[in-house]
């Protein structure tokens, strides 16, 4: 139950469709989603595999809940080696693909090798099949949604696919699903293309049934209550979105700015959830049109944007004077702060082309803010730019660079390589602001002090989803911790690394855990599957997920020396605002992280550590 | 006092709650293709519009079965399918002008709302109050409060 206990495996080299059951002694033991996913890739393929070899795998999953009535139970995770990082990537998305995927009757689809042409999945209830995609290969992500729908005569299918981006080798290009819902991080996207694999689309009409129906109601009922009454899941989320944060930490000082050069950024205000929602000077109209849920999901955070239609990017261009996929807070901060860009328009019209051509917009505007420092600093010039001015606070160069990059063309080639190629191949290692190859996320470590932590052990490269600590050093969520001071960094992070595993590795939204604990969680996991699901053998289940990712990651060629932040964030101090002449202190917290975690001084599980999880 | 679905789309977000409780109270699954009541998301201009039946009075579905397979429940008003009688010709499928009858083929009836026998659950799940239950006679309630407010010039004039 909840578990369809059913695998997709897909061999795009021999073009085989083949079902076969789902592990379930791996299922309980890796829950479903991210860890189960983790430990399939674990087991198939080679850790030193480069990650656009056919070698690699790549594998969409969704969790015991996903399809379920529990809040926000629609997600499903592409897990594979990254193409950004080349550490374990799992991006997660939510939209409606997951929720299909399970009711088709999949947990999960492993795709094997490399299609000798352009095709795409086609899955209907437990049947697949490939088939060509020549006519989609060179299309959009919109497009060939679309297309797909109506090749088939039905709008019910459900599709993710790659843009162009993930055609031409972006190398931090996105699974878009739904039109706008995204895996959007460490080019789990670029691997698909890799495989030339367009696009998965999918109608499913099984059904989900779960364990203890009665008790299952009873606990999701209650769960949503929670979220209703929480003001930031029953407020804040549903009216302002993820941007509630823009001002907020902007106020805090932990709002990098202009490649982190500055960490607090003038122009946060008019890029801001309170500027979206303010009526444009030009068409009277907001920039937000309302907000919108994804499968399941009683919080609502989605936006849904206009770029005003006089606008230099739109004018003339029907398809983008339409209601889309508006700003999230990280897309917003990358696509404005990181770039000095405060043009609510141009970001909205970027964030689209990152939707249209599926790229992740917290690598690319980062990218951009890395290569606007090389531009000013006079390490490359127009020569390079192929004429593009390429300065801090440029909406032009921004939206220019986006429309390029997402087509491969011209220096957009250049920033599709990720903010670390691009200045390794200038001679700047030093100022590409990331972790593992993977860009920042919107939150200065100078000024949230776990947050380094989380950066530079985050499995995936600099991520803020993996353990968010800003919930609690900011925001008092579970518990009110000091951003400024470093002690007892090293257990939370841990704490929120775990607790964020299992919720990736379930079908849930790590959103939810602004008003949820584990404690409201398994309640709903234990009614949906049998197993037994407490809260302790959840966190066992956690922990196992982290540390075979590490393991992974180990094994694939990264140490201890990779558990570092760039040198930016380690010796340049704040400048302004309330963490002024502040770095961060991960100096400080990393020995203490790897002791907590029962690893070695050297960041490597102990035999003790993994025996006792049984990794 | 006969109630009637109320169906406000400038509050509904999407989520398919509604259609997750629906495929539930009717399947015991968790399954949005056989919910009687669709979500339909225009993504161009960002709306969300819920829609299922209306319990015509004048029901074309009932008016076209054959088999008298469609009765009207007395205490809800609803046009209900009675799947022991349904010989799954779908001829009401044709007949009803709005398209919320459709044909199931694992059952081989067809399938509609029938209000959950006066209690809907699709009303009970939605968290946005977009979609309600409420007097049949005055489904117009809120929208003649929030124009009666916007008339009342005594109130603008002190405000």
């Amino acid at each position: 139950m909840a578990w369809a206990r059913n695998v997709l495996r897909v061999n795009l080299t021999k073009g085989t469709c083949k079902n076969e059951p789902l592990n379930m002694e791996w299922a309980h033991k890796y829950l479903g989603q991210r860890g189960l996913a983790t430990k399939y890739l674990v087991e198939e393929t080679d850790p030193k595999v480069d990650p656009l070899s056919p070698n690699n795998k790549m594998i969409m999953a969704t969790g015991p809940l996903t399809g379920t009535c529990a809040s926000t139970a629609g997600r499903y995770s592409v897990v594979t080696k990254g193409a950004l990082t080349g550490a374990i990537a799992c991006s997660n998305s939510g939209g409606f693909f997951g929720n299909e995927m399970k009711n088709a009757g999949y947990d999960m689809i492993i795709f094997e090798g490399k299609a000798k042409s352009p095709v795409y999945l086609y899955i209907e209830n437990e049947k697949a099949e490939l088939l060509d995609a020549g006519a989609f290969w060179g299309k959009s992500v919109w497009d060939t949604e679309e297309g797909i729908k109506a090749k088939h005569q039905d709008p019910l299918i459900r599709v993710a696919s790659i843009g162009v981006a993930g055609e031409k080798g972006v190398k931090y290009a996105a699974v878009v699903n739904d039109m706008d819902r995204a895996a959007g991080r460490s080019g789990v996207g670029t691997v698909m293309g890799s495989k030339n694999l367009k696009a998965v689309a999918i109608r499913g009409t099984l059904g989900v049934p779960v364990r203890d129906f009665k008790r299952f109601m009873k606990v999701t009922a209650d769960a949503k209550k929670v979220l209703a009454d929480n003001a930031v899941t029953g407020q804040g989320l549903p009216k302002f979105g993820t941007q509630v944060l823009m001002n907020v930490i902007n106020e805090v000082g932990a709002l990098p700015t202009r490649n982190h050069r500055d960490i607090q950024f003038e122009g946060a205000k008019n890029i801001s959830a309170e500027a979206m929602a303010e009526p444009r000077k030009g068409d009277g109209k907001p920039n937000l049109v309302t907000n919108a849920a994804c499968f399941g999901c009683t919080i609502g955070c989605g936006r849904v944007s206009t770029v005003e239609r006089s606008h230099y990017t739109v004018v003339d261009r029907p398809q983008y004077q339409v209601a889309s996929g508006g700003l999230e807070y990280e897309a917003a901060w990358a696509l404005g702060a990181a770039t000095g860009v405060d043009d609510l328009n141009a970001l909205t019209f970027a964030n689209f082309i990152c939707n249209e051509q599926g790229f992740d917009p917290i690598s690319f505007g980062a990218t951009v803010g890395a290569a606007m420092e090389l531009f000013e600093t006079g390490v490359i010039t127009t020569k390079e730019t192929g004429g593009i001015e390429l300065k801090f606070g440029s909406a032009k160069a921004l939206t220019d660079l986006a429309e390029l990059t997402g087509k491969g063309e011209g220096f957009g080639a250049e920033i599709g390589l990720g903010s670390k190629r691009l200045c390794e191949k200038y001679g700047k290692p030093e100022l590409s602001m990331s972790v593992k190859g993977q860009e920042f996320p919107a939150y200065d470590s100078r000024g949230i002090q776990g947050m380094g932590l989380t950066y530079a052990t985050s499995n995936r490269g600099a991520c803020h989803l993996r353990s968010y600590t800003v919930s609690s050093e900011i925001l008092g969520v579970p518990v009110k911790t000091d951003p400024h001071v470093t002690e007892g960094k090293a257990e939370l992070v841990k704490a929120f690394q775990d607790a964020t595993s299992v919720v990736d590795s379930s079908g849930l939204c790590v959103f939810t855990t602004f008003g949820w604990t584990l404690e409201d969680i398994a309640p709903q996991i234990d009614a949906a599957c049998e197993g037994g699901w407490t809260v302790e053998k959840l966190l066992e289940v956690g922990e196992r997920v982290w540390n075979l990712e590490r393991k992974y990651n180990l094994a694939a060629g990264f140490s201890k020396k990779d558990d570092t932040l760039p040198a930016r964030i380690l010796k340049d101090a704040a400048k302004t605002g309330p963490a002024k002449g502040m770095v961060n202190g991960l100096k400080d917290m990393l020995p203490k992280y790897y002791e907590v975690r029962g690893w070695t001084s050297e960041g490597v599980p102990t035999n003790q550590t993994l025996e006792r999880l049984g990794v | 006092m006969q109630k009637s679905l109320h169906i406000d789309p400038g509050k509904c977000t999407g989520c398919l709650q509604c259609e997750l409780a629906c495929s539930f109270e009717n399947e015991n699954v968790f399954n949005p293709a056989k919910s009687r009541i669709k979500v339909f998301r225009f993504h161009d201009i960002g709306r969300m519009v819920p829609y299922t039946c209306t319990q015509c009075d004048e029901a074309w579905c009932m008016k076209a079965c054959p088999v008298e397979a469609i009765t009207t429940d007395a205490a809800t008003g609803a046009k209900v399918v009675s799947d022991a009688l349904c010989v799954g010709c779908k001829v009401c499928t044709i007949a009803c002008p709005f398209g919320t009858v459709n044909y199931n083929a694992s059952t081989g009836k067809v399938m509609k709302c029938d209000l959950c026998g006066g209690d809907p659950e699709c009303a009970k799940a939605c968290p946005t109050q977009a979609i309600t239950y409420v007097d049949a006679n005055w489904t117009g309630l809120d929208r003649m409060r929030d124009w009666a407010a916007k008339t009342d010039s005594g109130a603008r004039a002190s405000a």
